[in-house]
């Protein structure tokens, strides 16, 4: 069979980096097809690509055997692919109906007839299996007919192939079982389907056929009933060969010191239910999980970013309330983003600031640090972590991504914290920079501060971590010592649903 | 060389001086002193007079802007506030005496500070959007200034009070001096504590700044309260000088004139860095420009044409659209300089600005 | 499936009039609340002033005295649906009016003078659009510059007053269809047929519903490829044209053009917008909703000068009800904020 869509050696670069290199990918009529990857892997890139939003620096896109190139989303939904995006894209202040029809309302002589765009809509919806008033407006709705409805108007014209990004992010079990109904509907029907999720257990559930990119580029294409979990799970996550110092690991499944940070039933909406955490003086606790697992919503909960729902948070035995970053900084935890632009670095400050920020709010408004100290702390710092340029008046924006980690990581240090929890903080960084953040923690820990180390990468957490504790579904199914952990027992643990995995 | 004519506000001072250049050339008298009984005048002395009230609401309006929010009850507050002083003052029944004339603007100045307090509760406690939150005050606060006055102009004679705004020190005006003073206090205030970076901080990114453990709340809620006490300043000084409380007259406009001032200062209404030596030179830009229009022979009155031509000119040259163009052609000029700007952040800050 | 299920169900046992209601009219609550502030003024206006405030002559009046605000409400309707604000509708409302009259004034027949008057102020309004849509500037901020020209323009045309003799200008408020003690003015149709219109053009042309779109979410309407640049330029070129009409209607009505008019109106005319459930953020409100706000706002006008109370009162009740919907709507929003 011919496939419907033919990406061959698609290359996108954003400056010097490739945010996609040389991919391949095939999307057959009447199939299910995921694209698979970790953050940064370069699948929002792909579907870009494919949707006409991002144009392709090398290679081609072939639809039914012919060359095409899209210049706008427009385009492409022109010749049939439309695109329901992750962030549903839905007016919630108008009706059903005109979210499905909105740019093609049927007219006569110029004047929107409203009464044949609601027949329309309700025989689209109906053909969908949704029985709502199309007049009701669209926030009026559940986030899974709000996606559902997306849906609708995506496939309102002649579809041939649908662009689904991660449309199973909020809804329930139930609501993913009725878009599930649909998708199998409109496979029957011969659309073909891009379906991109980070929940095996749905892309197990609904999918034929699995892409898989890890940093940009083209791992492989497997059909998803030869391809076993685990093996997905490896081939996503890659094999990391940098060279790091070893450190030396215990074997105990309890922190040999004293407990620094105690948490116990922490639960979180969207995220993270009933966990509990030990953290010992001068350990590191490595957090392994995949993307979506609940390993930020963990670290969150425990940082005062986000108020935990419920649980007991204990920090050297005493109770706290952890309500803000501010009264847990106050109690020597602070927290380091997995997203340094948004909620990190402040672009347009200079490196001396930036790393001076959390200790002068510490300090509050009046007490200034003196200029010169303030110079003294952060050269220090920068030399201690090597950012480059050495150059404290230039905005952090400014620098890359590795050195932007390095000034936040000053920014948290120059506090003194008891507790580091770091989320992901060796994600899109080149090697070099990123061995050393490895190597810094272990230093970090050997001089008494308790880390929480949270990656993806699941050789790193086994070395950065004297324990490992594996986030799975929102849930902590395991906590073991990290020299008892083989690299593959792990990546059992990250991938396998709760039955076969303890 | 090059890094004089990057600095921010390169452009600010060229605009000055260029005006003032031209001044010079068209009327000679323009930079004349005559020194009479010991007090100094001409027309510089008279900007620099006359732009003191604008001055103190454009100080407040750049703390705010730096939050990325803006003040428009300023003009309203100095209606209020010249209306409490006066109407003390009236009241008194010895207007001529310097304590009543104290009380009096201290209890304008503290009136003017609960109105900031209750913008600032409005944007930082229940997140109302700055623009609607001071709306509000901007459309009610005329109201209570004029119930104030009972409806009236209230005029009255006190020595005290009109050397506020008219009277001299050490050959200069009294004005001028309110003028430095608060340009002193601002600029100590947020260069000597911590305050500049931090408001710095929160206008860039609030959440970034949250996770830094900044108190963004008490920082935003501290600008509202800086920008009104300053803004009761201000009409205490016009009703000095106009000896009279008008509250449909006073500040009118002068929110307006406030955030351009702010805006000719290289401050950006997105907030974050903000320049208070540039809200400086934006105002004498602005009383310069109104005191050239003034000489050119155009009714005062016409002068807003003038004005939104100057606006017009400014965004669309802070514009991205323009400031992209402006960057593509230096950078084919000049390939080393694309070099060191990373592009990726460009293509990335470009996402996000779309 | 079961949720789903449920749902089915519950339309299966067929919802009562009022939750369809509802859910197809839930964003009209807030204009609801302003006809329920309206009515409430009505009766207190009544009872207090002891039956002498409903009456045919001050309801014809209202519309009479108010159909300048109206006409500006209805232009900042569309401005402030798609999440926009134009703050230079008073202004352009004097230029207009006072270029009309210079116009007529140096013998130039109303057929010219009336179209320039109304281009003026479109004109304007382009220009505060195209600001707006392709330099990216703030709507604030454009439309100020919006407000300085057309105040000085006003300026430049006179700097005084000028009486407007023109017949066939003068008969636009003078003309007073009765129907018993009931009268309207061509002025009246004017100010009630430019709603019409407004409520035609949003609610059944693409160009309307693109307006609605854009203030639910401007993203998303590029995405569906709605046609988002020639609308929000679209929706500036109406409100200065509304400016442009509004100072027709308010030449008529006061028989001359003055540069100094509609100072603070396009505050009013926001406030009108706002108090008729217009949420200022975009995406939910009706033109049909700012006349209510405009007839609230011209009968608290009319109680206070019943009362003989001082019309600063005025500023404080309409700036305080303009409080209670922004705190209402800010309430609304964080809930449905939540409910994502």
């Amino acid at each position: 069979m011919r496939p419907l869509l033919e990406l061959t050696g698609a290359t996108v670069r954003f400056g010097a980096d490739a945010a996609l290199d040389r991919v391949d990918f095939r999307l057959f009529p009447g199939e299910v097809h995921s694209l698979m990857g970790e953050n940064g892997a370069g699948k929002s890139t792909l579907i870009k690509a494919i949707t006409g939003a991002l144009p392709l620096d090398a290679g081609e896109l072939r639809l039914e055997g012919d060359h095409v190139a899209f210049a706008s989303p427009h385009e492409a939904q022109a010749v049939g692919i439309s695109t329901v995006y992750q962030e549903i894209e839905v007016l919630p202040n108008l009706s059903v109906a005109e979210n499905i029809c909105l740019g093609r309302e049927p007219r006569r002589a110029g004047v929107i007839s409203v009464r044949l765009m609601q027949a329309r809509a309700r025989e689209i919806l109906l053909d969908l299996g949704l029985d709502i008033d199309p007049a009701s407006m669209l926030g009026q709705h559940s986030v899974a007919v709000q996606q559902l409805v997306a849906i609708a108007r995506a496939i309102s014209t002649d579809v041939r192939i649908l662009v689904l990004d991660e449309p199973t992010s909020s809804l329930d079990l139930d609501e993913v079982a009725e878009l599930f109904r649909v998708i199998r509907d409109l496979r029957s029907r011969g659309v073909a389907i891009l379906f991109v999720s980070h929940f095996l257990d749905q892309v197990y559930e609904i999918c034929d056929r699995v892409t898989v990119l890890r940093d940009g580029a083209f791992v492989g294409e497997y059909l998803t009933t030869e391809l076993l979990r685990i093996d997905l799970v490896q081939k996503m996550l890659g094999r990391d060969m940098a060279d790091l110092k070893e450190r030396e690991h215990t074997d105990d499944a309890a922190p040999e010191a004293a407990v620094v940070l105690e948490a116990r039933g922490v639960t979180a909406a969207h995220g993270i239910a009933d966990a509990d955490v030990d953290l010992g003086e001068g350990e590191v606790l490595g957090v392994a999980g995949l993307l979506g697992s609940g390993r930020t919503s963990l670290a969150r909960a425990l940082t005062g970013v986000n108020r935990p729902h419920a649980g007991i948070i204990r920090i050297e035995g005493a109770g706290v309330h952890l309500d803000s970053p501010r009264r847990a900084m106050s109690l020597g935890v602070v927290y380091s983003s997995e997203d340094r632009r948004r909620d990190g670095i402040v672009a347009e400050l200079s490196v001396l600031d930036n790393i001076t920020l959390a200790l002068q709010a510490e300090r509050g408004v009046l007490r200034q640090l003196p200029v010169a100290r303030r110079r003294e702390l952060a050269a220090s710092w920068v030399e201690a972590l090597d950012i480059r340029p050495a150059d404290l008046d230039r905005p952090a924006g400014t620098l890359s991504g590795g050195n932007q980690q390095k000034v936040l990581l000053a920014r948290l240090l120059a506090l003194s914290p008891r507790v580091l929890v770091l989320d992901e903080p060796t994600r899109g960084i080149d090697v070099g920079a990123k061995v050393e953040i490895q190597n810094l923690v272990g230093e970090l820990a050997d001089n008494g501060m308790s880390v929480i180390f949270i990656s993806a990468e699941l050789e790193e957490v086994l070395r950065v971590g004297d324990r490992v504790a594996v986030v799975r579904d929102g849930r902590i199914v395991r906590t073991a010592p990290a020299g008892a952990l083989s690299a593959d027992a792990l990546l059992a643990l990250v991938a396998q649903p709760d039955e076969d995995g303890e | 060389m090059r890094s004089i004519w990057r600095h921010r506000l390169f452009w600010p001072v060229v605009a000055l001086l260029t005006l003032i250049a031209v001044n010079s050339i068209a009327r000679p008298n323009f930079i004349k002193f005559r020194v009479r009984d010991g007090e100094l005048f001409g027309a510089i002395i008279t900007i620099l007079r006359d732009s003191a009230p604008l001055m103190l609401v454009a100080l407040g309006m750049t703390i705010v802007i730096a939050t990325r929010g803006i003040d428009l009850s300023v003009g309203a507050i100095m209606a209020v506030s010249g209306a409490v002083a006066l109407t003390i003052i009236d009241n008194s029944g010895d207007a001529g005496n310097l304590g009543v004339v104290l009380i009096a603007v201290v209890a304008a100045l503290l009136v003017s500070l609960v109105l900031g307090v209750w913008n600032g509760f409005l944007v930082s406690v229940l997140g109302i959007q700055p623009i609607i939150a001071t709306l509000v005050l901007m459309l009610a606060g005329r109201g209570v200034a004029l119930l104030i006055t009972g409806g009236f102009i209230t005029t009255v004679n006190s020595e005290p009070f009109s050397f506020i705004a008219t009277g001299y020190l050490f050959v200069l005006p009294f004005a001028f001096f309110i003028s430095v003073a608060a340009i002193t206090v601002i600029g100590l205030v947020e260069r000597r504590t911590a305050l500049g970076v931090l408001t710095e901080a929160v206008g860039i990114n609030p959440e970034a700044s949250r996770l830094a453990g900044v108190r963004s709340r008490g920082i935003i809620w501290g600008a509202y309260i800086v920008s009104g006490t300053l803004a009761g300043l201000a009409g205490i000084l016009y009703a000095s000088n106009i000896r009279a409380a008008d509250a449909n007259a006073a500040g009118v406009f002068i929110e307006l004139y406030a955030i351009l001032a702010v805006v000719l200062g290289g401050t950006s209404l997105n907030g974050g860095k903000f320049s208070i030596a540039g809200t400086v030179i934006g105002v004498l830009i602005i009383q310069t420009l109104d005191s050239t229009i003034l000489f050119l022979g155009v009714p005062s009155a016409q002068s807003p044409v003038f004005f939104a031509i100057v606006v017009v000119v400014v965004v669309v040259v802070q514009s991205p659209r323009i400031r992209n163009a402006i960057g593509r052609m230096s950078r084919s000029r000049q390939p080393k300089a694309a070099a060191v700007e990373p592009p990726v952040e460009d293509k990335q800050k470009a996402e996000v600005t779309r | 499936m079961t949720a789903m299920a449920t749902r089915i169900q519950e339309r299966a046992s067929g919802p009562s009039f009022l939750q369809t209601f509802l859910s197809r009219h839930g964003g009209m609550m807030p204009t609801f609340a302003a006809v329920g502030i309206l009515l409430l003024l009505f009766v207190g206006a009544e009872i207090f002033l002891r039956g002498d405030f409903i009456t045919p002559r001050n309801i014809s009046a209202l519309l009479l005295d108010n159909a300048y605000l109206l006409v500006l409400a209805v232009g900042m309707t569309f401005v402030i649906l798609t999440g926009g604000i134009d703050l230079s509708v008073g202004s352009v409302m004097a230029f207009s009016g006072i270029l009309g009259a210079k116009l007529l004034a140096d013998g130039v027949p109303a057929v010219v003078a009336v179209p320039a008057m109304l281009l003026g102020g479109a004109a304007i309004g382009l220009m505060i659009g195209i600001l707006v849509q392709y330099f990216d500037v703030q709507p604030f901020i454009a439309s100020l510059a919006g407000l300085f020209l057309g105040r000085g323009l006003a300026y430049v045309v006179s700097l005084s007053s000028i009486k407007v003799e023109e017949s066939s200008l003068l008969w636009l408020q003078s003309t007073r269809i009765r129907l018993g003690d009931w009268y309207i003015t061509p002025t009246g149709l004017i100010a009630l047929g430019t709603v019409a219109i407004a409520a035609f053009v949003l609610h059944l042309t693409r160009f309307g519903r693109t307006v609605y779109a854009i203030g639910g979410s401007e993203q998303s309407a590029r995405l569906m490829g709605l046609k988002v640049a020639r609308a929000k330029v679209g929706v500036y070129v109406i409100s200065g044209l509304c400016g442009g009409l509004a100072g027709l209607v308010l030449t008529a009505y006061s028989g001359a053009g003055y540069p100094r008019n509609g100072i603070g109106t396009e505050l009013d005319a926001i406030a009108a917008v706002v108090i008729g459930g217009t949420i200022l953020t975009g995406g939910r409100g009706y033109v049909i909703g700012s006349m209510i706000g405009v007839f609230v706002y011209g009968t608290i006008k009319t109680i206070i000068s019943f009362m003989g109370a001082e019309q600063s009162w005025m500023q404080i009740i309409v700036g305080a009800l303009l409080l209670l919907f922004i705190v209402v709507q800010r309430a609304i929003v964080a809930r449905s904020e939540g409910r994502r």
